[in-house]
């Protein structure tokens, strides 16, 4: 991942209108999403920049955590932005958007409130591009050791001597 | 002979699987004199190797060679190519293992007798009773260093243990500790104590945790009796005209394939694997598989009526610190048709980190209602449920020819539906789990699906009657002088209790008896 908005010569400024023209969560440029704060953006090589900015969004409703930033979801699928699976990607996003046409917004990330596109999400979740991508989250996301201090969880100990000296046994409110 | 020995050595026993059947069995013979080859499907992995990663671990340790499933169970729909979780590995799951040491209860024994005809079970005493194995429950217990036996002391509770002992205390069970763990609470046989690290899942990086890799496994190696052949993967077990088995083809880890010659044949490779191998080794003088003439190979597949009840509270509990499953509440244990269900169940507890939590707290689920328990986790408690549930018939593996393994033998179909009494049981269970919790505070429980199986029991199960399962009392095939059954598959019945223990005293019990056979030429 890039960590700035600028790899291509782009300007914040640059970055920042052309988010303000596609409306949506996330700034696209071309080839680029990025952080509204230009905090890192990510360079897409084979999905379009707005399917992918969808794909994000989408990664976010179906496991949304407010304490974890866009950043981690967007490492959570950026191993779909390959020559195989760019295709798919592209056509269930396409139907994703379609089903959100349907329901009378201008696109999946077109609309307002996070009800309606879990209600756009729970009309295809037996299809196979959410199964897909719902069950590829629940590694891409959950097993980024960066996101588990956001739950307290605290992995690997045996190095710091396992918890017997630090507090396996200090719950004190009961 | 010393090991390593020839292929051709038609004097060896060879024993099919390293874990808390075979392992044991491979070193109490090797320890006797006995010439053991074993073969070991996994590699050889010891604590300086384990990885405190849920994942990472995972895939060095699991066995993910291809299975399929059916049945009504949830396992089937949410982790269809997955239906136990258990290890590839020298040791087999007794690194995996939680290291809970039960025996079982006097009545367990003899479930059929105990319960009377339940409608749709396959229930049969087994051929043993507590009296005969209590002493080799005691040589179990000393091998593994269990904590409350043998003057041991208990392990210290961590704050699992005290969130779930404050509400089992509050509910009036009197049957509440840290359990009787093969886990250390004080430097034992060589090796040091709990550090409380969490991972026991994982294999202990400090062995504080018994497990046949680091403890029976070069102990039987170091006789000069014992040679473990790794990455070795049975194929077929081969016969002569007399219907003795006369030795097991395996591919070797360069995936050639080789034929060890024996003069005894132990299979110990898990109940799937165990009547897999047996069923891939039918021919024209045993075309249903090997000892199969009473047609029980692969049926009566248990594995234990389980389930998980997590709660969250208002305030920390960091469930993940600590001893994994050093907690219990036994007052369910007993047999009390009374509350709508033959047999019983224990409570225990445990904890998963995060990504193991977000894959198995509620397969399938999405949306704030799944991901605002995970947000939860520091302050979630977490418990198992493990009761005896009914052995069908029906649930069992088979081999299914349509799927090929990377040998291109057909797979383990495993077949499973819950019994009317294991589901009455669940629910009984999952109220008493949330009841536990809600009595300390709980804010929201979670009564949890089971995980894919790591109580695999009963595929080849010991009998008194050769119609009516496929071992005898010593874990001999029925059909086959020389060729036994070392592992959970022989289990007649499963008990409420984790089985590892059972499956140690059985194959301490079974060694006594190879050996004894052997010399005396019977064998």
């Amino acid at each position: 991942m890039t960590t700035t908005a600028d790899v291509r010569g782009m300007t914040r400024r640059q970055l920042l209108s052309r988010a303000t023209a596609a409306g949506a969560s996330f700034v696209v440029g071309a080839g680029f999403i990025a952080a509204p704060d230009a905090a890192w953006a990510y360079e897409t090589t084979h999905i379009k920049p707005e399917a992918f900015a969808t794909l994000v969004q989408m990664a976010r409703d179906i496991y949304p955590h407010d304490r974890i930033p866009d950043e981690n979801y967007v490492l959570a699928v950026k191993g779909y932005d390959t020559p195989e699976a760019a295709p798919a990607i592209e056509a269930g996003i396409a139907a994703l958007d379609a089903a959100a046409h349907g329901k009378g917004f201008p696109g999946y990330l077109g609309t307002g409130w996070e009800r309606d596109r879990v209600d756009i999400l729970r009309g295809m979740e037996e299809s196979g591009f959410f199964q897909m991508i719902r069950g590829g989250l629940v590694t891409g996301l959950y097993n980024q050791k960066a996101v588990w201090p956001i739950f307290g969880y605290e992995g690997e100990s045996y190095s710091q001597g396992g918890y017997l000296e630090r507090g396996f046994d200090d719950i004190s409110w009961l | 002979m010393a090991a390593p020995f020839d292929l051709t050595d038609d004097s060896v026993v060879v024993i099919i699987g390293t874990g808390a059947g075979g392992g044991v069995l491979a070193n109490e013979l090797a320890q006797k004199g006995v010439s053991v080859v074993a073969l070991e499907a996994g590699g050889r992995y010891l604590p300086e190797d384990y990885v405190n990663d849920e994942w990472e671990s995972f895939g060095q340790l699991a066995w993910v060679d291809p299975r399929t499933t059916s049945g009504d169970w949830r396992v089937a729909k949410d982790f269809s190519g997955l239906p136990a979780w258990i290890v590839k590995a020298v040791g087999g799951t007794t690194t995996h293992w939680a290291g809970a040491s039960l025996r079982f209860q006097d009545h367990e024994w003899k479930a059929a007798t105990t319960y009377g005809p339940v409608q749709g079970a396959n229930l049969l005493d087994w051929p043993i009773d507590a009296a005969e194995m209590a002493p080799w429950y005691d040589k179990a217990e000393a091998k593994l260093g269990v904590t409350r036996t043998g003057g041991r002391e208990g392990l210290p509770g961590n704050n699992n243990y005290k969130v779930f002992e404050a509400g089992a205390k509050a509910l009036g069970y009197t049957e509440v500790h840290t359990g009787r763990m093969a886990i250390n609470s004080a430097e034992y046989d060589g090796r040091t104590f709990c550090h409380q690290t969490g991972f026991c899942f994982q294999g202990c990086k400090w062995g504080a945790k018994w497990s046949s890799a680091y403890t029976d496994i070069p102990r039987g190696e170091a006789t000069g009796n014992l040679e473990v052949r790794e990455r070795c993967h049975a194929a077929r077990i081969l016969h002569d005209d007399s219907g003795k088995v006369t030795g097991v083809e395996y591919f070797d880890a360069d995936g050639n394939l080789q034929m060890q010659a024996a003069r005894v044949v132990c299979v110990a490779g898990n109940s799937f694997e165990s009547p897999r191998l047996l069923l891939n080794s039918a021919s024209s003088m045993f075309p249903d598989g090997l000892a199969n003439s009473s047609g029980q190979v692969g049926r009566n597949y248990m594995r234990h009526m389980t389930g998980s009840v997590y709660a969250t509270f208002d305030k920390p509990v960091r469930m993940w610190r600590g001893t994994t499953m050093a907690g219990i509440i036994q007052d369910e244990a007993r047999h009390d048709p009374s509350r709508g269900f033959v047999g019983g169940y224990e409570l225990e507890t445990l904890a998963l980190g995060i990504p193991f939590m977000a894959a198995f707290l509620d397969p399938g689920a999405w949306g704030r209602e799944f991901t605002s328990a995970l947000d939860a986790y520091e302050n979630m408690a977490g418990m198992w449920i493990v009761g005896e549930d009914m052995p069908q018939e029906t649930n069992r593996v088979t081999l299914n020819h349509a799927v090929k393994d990377q040998f291109g033998l057909p797979v383990a179909n495993v077949h499973f539906s819950d019994h009317p009494n294991d589901i009455a049981m669940r629910n009984h269970a999952y109220r008493q789990g949330v009841a536990v919790y809600e009595a300390v505070g709980a804010t929201r429980t979670f009564p949890t699906p089971p995980y894919p199986s790591t109580h695999n029991l009963g595929t080849n199960r010991m009998s008194e009657k050769a119609r009516d399962g496929v071992v005898n009392r010593w874990g001999q095939t029925h059909d086959v002088p020389n060729l036994f059954v070392s592992d959970g598959s022989q289990f007649t019945t499963g008990a409420a209790e984790n089985p590892t223990l059972t499956i140690v005293a059985l194959a301490i019990r079974q060694a006594d008896h190879i050996a004894r056979e052997m010399s005396a030429q019977t064998l």
